[in-house]
Order: C-alpha cells, then sequence, then structure tokens
C-alpha cells in the first residue's frame, strides 16, 4: 500500500516516475528473457541441422571411376566378373605390381553387376568395346572426400600407400568423377555403402503410411463424429473420452509389442511388412486422428447447427451437409500431423521386424521392408565409414517428407478454411 | 413512453394457431417457464417482451422443439399447432421445423451462396420436382423476404458476403422457403443498425399476411411498431397478454407497468 501513498504525490511527481521506471524494467527483463529463450531454441535447432547437413552432404556425391569394359564377340554368356578385372588392370599396364595388386579393390564390388545390368539393357554391347562409369569401393570414396588422412601411419589407415598411388593414377588420367549419388534413391539397402539407397526404405514407409491412413482415417473420423455428435453424454463417454486422451499419450514401443502379440504371434501375419507396420501406426494415429476431429467439429459454431435445425434438418443431415465439410480443413491438418508423427515413428516398426537386411524394394505392402526411420536404425548401427554420412543423409531426406508433409497440411487449411 | 406510436392495425383473424397450456419448461432442476397458458392466433404478429433472462427465447423455442437439442431441458404442459399436439409421440420433430420456422438473433447464413441458402430446406423435404421448380421457390422466398432486387445478380455468391441486414432477410428467405405456416423469430433485429432494423420491421408486417409470426424483442418500441398482440414474460411467469395497444397503453398487471415505464428490466 506503500507505493498508492507514494503515487498520490502525483502522477508527475519524482515517485510515480520511478513506479514508471521500474515497470520498464521489468518490461525489459521479461521481453529481454523471451528473446533468450527463443535464440536458445533456434540455435539448437540450428545445430541439429547444421551437423546433418555437414555430415550427410557428403553422401550426395559419390566417386566413379570411367572404364573401358570390351566384350569378347560372339559369347552370348560373357563374364562380366573377367571383363571388369581386365578393364581396371588395363589401366595399370606398367605400373609396379603392388599398383595392380590394388588395382581392383579401387572398384566397389557391384561394379560387374551395374555393367552386367547395362549390357543386359544395351544388347548390341557384346562384342564391343565401351566406357562406363562405376562407382568406386567406400575406402576410396573416403579417399577422394578427404576423409581419410595422407598423413597417418599406412598400417593404421584403411587404404594401403600402394591404394593411394594407384587411385593417383586414376586421377591424373582423368578417369575419376563425383556425380550425384543416385543410388542413394534408386537402390535398396545394400552391404557396401556405395550401393547402399533408401528406395526400400521410401516404399515401405509410403506402403505402411498408406494403410495406416486407409485404416485410422476413416474409423478416427467416424469415431470422432460418433463421439461428439451422436453419443449421449453420461459417465461412459466420460470414460471413453479419458482413455482416448491416455490413448494418445501412451508411448509408441508399448503398441509395438502390442502389434507383434496381436498381429504376428495370433493372427500370423508376415514379420516385417509394411502393411503390418501400417496397421501399428494406425493403432498410435487413431486417437490424434479422433482427437483433432473432436476439436474441429467443436469449432463449428453452433448457429450453423442451430440454422440447419431450425430449417428441419435432422442431426445427421446437419453433421453430415454442415458440420463435417466445415471442420474438414482441421480434421486434415490434425491428420497430416498424425500421419507426420507416424512417419517418424521407430520403435514399434522394430519390434515386428522393419529392421531386417533387405536388399530388394518390396513390391506389395506385404512384402517384408524396412521404413525411412528402421533404415536409419540401421545405418547407424554399420561399422562402415560410408555409412556414418548416408545415416545423416537418410535423416535429411526423412526430415525433407516431414516438412513436405507439414507444407501440405498448411496448405490445406489456408486452402478449405471458410470463415462463418 | 410517449413516443410509443402504437398502429391501429387490425389483427388479421381470431383464429387460433398454436395454443399452449400448461406450459412447463425445466434446465436440469432450474424453472425457466412457469405453467404457461396462450393462444397464438393465424396472420397475427404476436411479440413477446420482457426483462431479459425471463424465458422469451424459451418458450419461443418451446414452439418448434429447438429445446429438445439441449440435453437437460424437459418441457412439460401441451402444445397444439391446428389442433395437433407438437409433443406428441407420433410427431417428428424435423418435419415440425419444417412447419414452424425459425429466425435467430445473429444472422447465420450457411457459408454456401445465396441460392444454396435458400434452396438447402425446399432440397431436404424434396419439396421441388425439378431445378426449375426449385428456382421458382427461391425466388419467390427471397421476394418475399425483399432481398430479390439485391441478390437476383449474385445468386451463386456466398451469403455470408452480404451485409448484415442483408443476412439476416437472406435468413428469413430461408425460413420462408419451407412454406412454414408460423415464423419464430428470436431478437431479428437485436444485430442490426437501425435502417436494416427498419427494412426488417417492414418485412415482417408483409408476412404477417401469409404467416403467423411470433417475435421476441427486447425493445418495445419495436414491439409496439410490429405487433398485434404482445406477451409479457417476466422471472418464468407469462404475467399479461392481449393487444398490443391495451398492453401498452392500459396494462393490467402492475408488473407489466413498471417495465413499461422503465422501473423494471
Ligand atoms: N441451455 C440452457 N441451459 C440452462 N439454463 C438455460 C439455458 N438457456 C436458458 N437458460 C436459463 O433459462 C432462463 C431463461 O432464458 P432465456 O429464455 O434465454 O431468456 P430470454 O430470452 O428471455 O432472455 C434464464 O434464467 C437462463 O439462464
Ligand atoms: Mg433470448
Amino acid at each position: 500500500m506503500a507505493d498508492i501513498d507514494i503515487a498520490a504525490g502525483g502522477w508527475t511527481s519524482e515517485a510515480s516516475r520511478e513506479n514508471v521506471r521500474r515497470r520498464r524494467r521489468g518490461e525489459l527483463w521479461l521481453k529481454a528473457a523471451g528473446l533468450v529463450a527463443i535464440t536458445i531454441a533456434f540455435a539448437m535447432l540450428l545445430t541439429l541441422l547444421a551437423s546433418l547437413v555437414i555430415t550427410g552432404f557428403r553422401a550426395f556425391t559419390q566417386t566413379h571411376v570411367t572404364l573401358q569394359v570390351t566384350l569378347p564377340p560372339g559369347d552370348e554368356t560373357p563374364s562380366f566378373r573377367a571383363a571388369t578385372r581386365g578393364a581396371i588392370e588395363a589401366l595399370f599396364e606398367g605400373a609396379d605390381e603392388a599398383q595392380k595388386r590394388e588395382a581392383s579393390r579401387i572398384l566397389s564390388s557391384g561394379a560387374q553387376y551395374i555393367i552386367e545390368s547395362h549390357v543386359a539393357a544395351n544388347p548390341d554391347l557384346i562384342g564391343q568395346t565401351f566406357s562406363i562409369r562405376v562407382p568406386v569401393s567406400d575406402p576410396y570414396d573416403q579417399l577422394a572426400k578427404g576423409l581419410i588422412d595422407r598423413e597417418t601411419p599406412e598400417a593404421l589407415r584403411r587404404v594401403s600407400d600402394a591404394g593411394i598411388a594407384a587411385f593417383d593414377r586414376l586421377s591424373e588420367a582423368g578417369l575419376i568423377s563425383r556425380p550425384f549419388n543416385t543410388a542413394l534413391f534408386v537402390n535398396a539397402d545394400s552391404r557396401f555403402p556405395e550401393l547402399a539407397g533408401l528406395k526400400g526404405a521410401i516404399i515401405g514407409s509410403f506402403y505402411a503410411l498408406l494403410t495406416c491412413f486407409l485404416i485410422s482415417f476413416p474409423i478416427g473420423i467416424g469415431a470422432a463424429i460418433y463421439l461428439e455428435e451422436f453419443a449421449r453424454k453420461n459417465r461412459l463417454s466420460d470414460f471413453i473420452e479419458i482413455n482416448i486422451n491416455n490413448l494418445a499419450a501412451v508411448p509408441s514401443v508399448v503398441f509395438g509389442l502390442l502389434a507383434l502379440a496381436v498381429f504376428l504371434n495370433w493372427f500370423g501375419l508376415p514379420r516385417g511388412a509394411p502393411f503390418v507396420g501400417g496397421l501399428t501406426l494406425a493403432l498410435m494415429t487413431l486417437p490424434t486422428i479422433i482427437i483433432a476431429t473432436r476439436a474441429a467439429l467443436k469449432a463449428v459454431p453452433p448457429s450453423i447447427r442451430e440454422a440447419a435445425l431450425g430449417v428441419g434438418a435432422s442431426k445427421q443431415q446437419v453433421v453430415f451437409h454442415h458440420v463435417l465439410p466445415l471442420a474438414m480443413p482441421g480434421i486434415l491438418t490434425g491428420t497430416i500431423i498424425g500421419l507426420a508423427q507416424a512417419l517418424g515413428e521407430t520403435a514399434p516398426l522394430l519390434l515386428i521386424g522393419m529392421n531386417a537386411f533387405i536388399t530388394a524394394a518390396p513390391s506389395t505392402p506385404f512384402d517384408s521392408a524396412t521404413a525411412l526411420p528402421t533404415q536409419i536404425f540401421i545405418w547407424a548401427d554399420s561399422p562402415e565409414r560410408g555409412f556414418v554420412s548416408r545415416t545423416s543423409a537418410a535423416i535429411l531426406v526423412l526430415l525433407g517428407f516431414l516438412v513436405l508433409m507439414n507444407a501440405l497440411a498448411i496448405y490445406l487449411r489456408n486452402r478449405f478454411e471458410r470463415r462463418w | 413512453m410517449e413516443d410509443l406510436r402504437l398502429t391501429e392495425r387490425l389483427v388479421g383473424t381470431d383464429e387460433v394457431k398454436i395454443q399452449a397450456r400448461g406450459v412447463n419448461v425445466y434446465y436440469g432442476e432450474s424453472h425457466a417457464i412457469k405453467d404457461v397458458d396462450v393462444d397464438i392466433l393465424d396472420k397475427t404478429v404476436t411479440a413477446f417482451i420482457g426483462p431479459s433472462g425471463c424465458g422469451k427465447s424459451t418458450f419461443l423455442r418451446c414452439l418448434n422443439r429447438m429445446n429438445d437439442t439441449i440435453d437437460n431441458c424437459r418441457v412439460t404442459g401441451s402444445i397444439r399447432l391446428d389442433g395437433q399436439d407438437i409433443y406428441d409421440r407420433s410427431v417428428d420433430p424435423v418435419q415440425l421445423r419444417a412447419q414452424v420456422g425459425m429466425v435467430f438473433q445473429k444472422p447465420n447464413p450457411f457459408p454456401k451462396s445465396i441460392y444454396d441458402n435458400v434452396a438447402y430446406g425446399p432440397r431436404i423435404h424434396g419439396l421441388a420436382r425439378s431445378k426449375a421448380d426449385l428456382d421458382e421457390i427461391v425466388e419467390k422466398s427471397l421476394r418475399r423476404a425483399a432481398l430479390w432486387n439485391e441478390a437476383k445478380d449474385r445468386l451463386d455468391q456466398p451469403g455470408t458476403g452480404l451485409s448484415g441486414g442483408q443476412q439476416q432477410r437472406l435468413c428469413i428467405a430461408r425460413a420462408i422457403a419451407t412454406s412454414p405456416e408460423v415464423l419464430l423469430m428470436d431478437e431479428p433485429c437485436s444485430a442490426l443498425d437501425p435502417i436494416a432494423t427498419a427494412q426488417v420491421e417492414e418485412l415482417i408486417d408483409e408476412l404477417r399476411a401469409n404467416f403467423s409470426v411470433v417475435i421476441v424483442t427486447h425493445s418495445m418500441q419495436q414491439a409496439a411498431r410490429v405487433s398485434q398482440r404482445t406477451a409479457f414474460f417476466h422471472l418464468g411467469n407469462l404475467v399479461e397478454y392481449g393487444e398490443t395497444g391495451q398492453v401498452f397503453t392500459n396494462p393490467r398487471d402492475p408488473r407489466t407497468e413498471s417495465y413499461i415505464t422503465g422501473r423494471i428490466g
């Protein structure tokens, strides 16, 4: 109460000025604290992105060597192994023996299969000499990217002195190039980092999300409409509501265990299939969609319902002609955010076996596959150096999809939002 | 209250359209309407007046069973529309609401085109056999609501893009498109400016030729201007009901007099 007495001196008095100064100082502090909080949050986000980009950007290119491959004429089933070997050895004519021995290690072990499939697509190459670009093996990719220090003693290095000399010889001949790493997107997983790609994981994630959407969207909307618009409000509906809210907070690994017990062990569905992954993710997404849909339905102003009831629309007509269309933007936004969450979910997919090593992309949702987050998990666990940058690259790809989905949610919200 | 210009209009008919007997309404434990008897005449504008919270809206909403949509609301007594008890088990409230149209306090057009706003009722009740039929109903309703001239060139534009007064007339057009027999209006002008109010009042007077109109209003001037009969509610009781001129100039109940002279309310 002392303040009031002092301020009673009038609003221009020294006491009241001091009051104003104190208030301004308080406001300044609050503003400063807010700025600091935002700065910290942004700094963390930037650190995350920067570290991903710094380690990951190298995975978007891959070192290649250009070979002149000769296939003997008249041979319908040539030995690609021999042809590949011949092509690389031809580059080392006159070099010392140590270099020659290293030469074939420079090539990726997948090189002969790449040549084989190239020839299969162009059969008239048989009996000819043609040039083709094939990836180098991971240690030499690392060397080309400057990730192997030439100054370290030979015994501690993954490439020998002779290997470095051999690689430099190819470089000087202008045969080494580093194009965009298309393998990262068109190949499925592989033991060899230079051949490994995300195709299987992307398709696996797509099938899983599709299954998840097809199941959780209609069921979620149906449940929400019933609960919000038709169910009588009583103890039972309160109980259901509380449980749905709790369900949304259940850790995802629990859903994975449930799926393992029910879908795999009881129903006998295939292990590691994106379809089963989608079912599991649907269990988790369902409460999110129900909650978002109920919120969107609740946000439709009662005046619209009254208007429709007032002209003699039935309850059902009110909901389906007026309330649901108006709630659609909110429902879609909630659904996409739920799906984006599902896209990044790892634990339940690990439990149902979507972390197997599979070198072919799934052709149906019932084939074993990985998903993007489980692929990241597998790569992060791999000892080969090349997987370090590929793990970061895969995370960037996953983040890219998440950003796309959120952008879609924002677009839909703005596009279909109507004012009343 | 000298400026109340009571219009010496004849009451259209003495035929009773709605007959309410012993109506009680409860919201849970609270008793909102207490034993109300009233006869609402055909082709007449009846005004419900009274201090806020006295139950005018509650009673109005009994007449088209809008109270059914409120979970804890209970209505007892009998309300007959043309002799038929509207709370009878055989009566479908949805069908009833097409017969007893309603206009709300805040204009609430659907976020659809002007045409679709008016056509919605006839569509769901199957009142039009063809597109031409429907066009005719829409035009007729908009004409009756005195909105046709302003709206005829923009029927495909959203109803929410109209001005407040136009929106309210659109809501009236929407309500009369199902050819109801009774039109209920809950403070239809309270969100409108004086010019729009005057237009809607004029419209109400014209609607009397075809409908029985019940209007809730907090403005006594408005009740005096548009209505032939006035009911005064106070604390859930129907205190006085009679010809508008009589209620305003020569109230029988002291509470009515206090309200009209500005002592309650
Ligand atoms: N939905 C409701 N639930 C509970 N009480 C209500 C509800 N609507 C109105 N009431 C109560 O009923 C009484 C009459 O309200 P109302 O009919 O809206 O009055 P008026 O329209 O005359 O201002 C008020 O006391 C109000 O608090
Ligand atoms: Mg009211």
